[in-house]
């Protein structure tokens, strides 16, 4: 399984944390893809705590962590 | 060293002006406000983090301050940006910025200079100063200032807000830039420009926190990691910065 986890504005109508099952996802974009996430609401994409891109692999056991843009001041 | 706050030179005038600082002895030491006071902090942005990162510095006694932003206060930003008043209402922010410095602490040698962030100037504004505190908008700006912070070799506090959500990290020189890339992987956008009041007060007051430790060698926990804190689900993240 690949476990997501996703903050902030992410969240809405899609959850806090979710296991997916590894075979059917090949990398974060797939993830991404998955959840209708568009492309640009990612702005950190961690995988395994490392600072990842969504085109990244992914496999068996990974944890994925995306948040979103908090760029305003 | 002097005692600042009963040396013979503050009587009349002088003890009121160091009667201001009274409360934040004992939090901080008089040898410590000494180095705070003779600081000198940039801070890009008169914004909603940039109204609320000068009223800290000034309140605190940072000696030097420099503050820049090219636009005009409008009423969107009434919601939330600490200089924006009725009163104030289509007002260059950088002048309001130096009209509030005035009143809250004329001691401290502020200047504000109305002018937008940009690859032309970003070196010869952020030149001389000992910090760089972010209180800019967009993800372009940010990446430029981080850069300019690298040549410069001066360390930049960074500090984002989205609605219920705020970023602060600190970024020694020479890491900036590629933190502000790891912080912002390209293709994304900043879509959402919705923030509630308490988000960028609150993101400042820990920009500022970080601004007094780093100038007082104090150690720190967001050197090095990105604290991410959502507000509505009161969660706070320490997100490493493993892979520079």
């Amino acid at each position: 399984m690949i476990e997501v986890r996703l903050f902030a504005t992410l969240r809405k109508d899609r959850g806090k944390v979710m296991q997916l099952p590894a075979s059917e996802f090949s990398d974060g974009v797939s993830i991404l893809e998955h959840f209708a996430i568009p492309r640009e609401e990612v702005a950190i994409f961690l995988i395994n705590g490392f600072h990842s891109k969504p085109e990244d692999p992914v496999k068996d056991g990974d944890i994925l962590a995306i948040f979103p843009p908090v760029g305003g001041g | 060293m002097t005692n600042l706050l009963h040396s013979s030179g503050c009587g009349g005038d002088g003890s009121k002006d160091l009667l201001r600082y009274s409360r934040n002895f004992s939090t901080i030491t008089e040898e410590e406000f000494e180095t705070l006071q003779n600081a000198r902090v940039f801070v890009a942005g008169c914004g909603g983090l940039g109204g609320n990162l000068i009223m800290h510095l000034l309140r605190i006694g940072i000696g030097h301050v420099t503050a820049i932003d090219g636009d005009s206060f409008e009423p969107t930003n009434l919601n939330r940006q600490l200089l924006c008043t009725v009163d104030t209402l289509s007002h260059p922010k950088a002048e309001t910025a130096e009209e509030y410095a005035a009143k809250v602490n004329p001691d401290v040698d502020f200047t504000a200079i109305r002018t937008l962030l940009d690859e032309t100037n970003a070196d010869v504004l952020i030149a001389g100063h000992d910090l760089v505190l972010d209180a800019l908008d967009n993800i372009g700006s940010r990446r430029i200032l981080a850069a300019a912070c690298d040549r410069a070799g001066i360390p930049l506090i960074y500090g984002g807000i989205c609605g219920w959500s705020a970023q602060v990290s600190v970024l020694p020189p020479g890491t900036a830039a590629a933190r502000i890339n790891q912080i912002y992987i390209p293709g994304t956008a900043i879509s959402n420009k919705s923030c509630l009041s308490f988000t960028p007060a609150f993101c400042a007051s820990i920009q500022t926190a970080e601004a007094v430790k780093l100038l007082l060698g104090k150690p720190s926990e967001l050197n090095g990691n990105l604290l991410f804190a959502d507000l509505l689900e009161s969660e706070w993240e320490l997100i490493p910065f493993f892979n520079d």
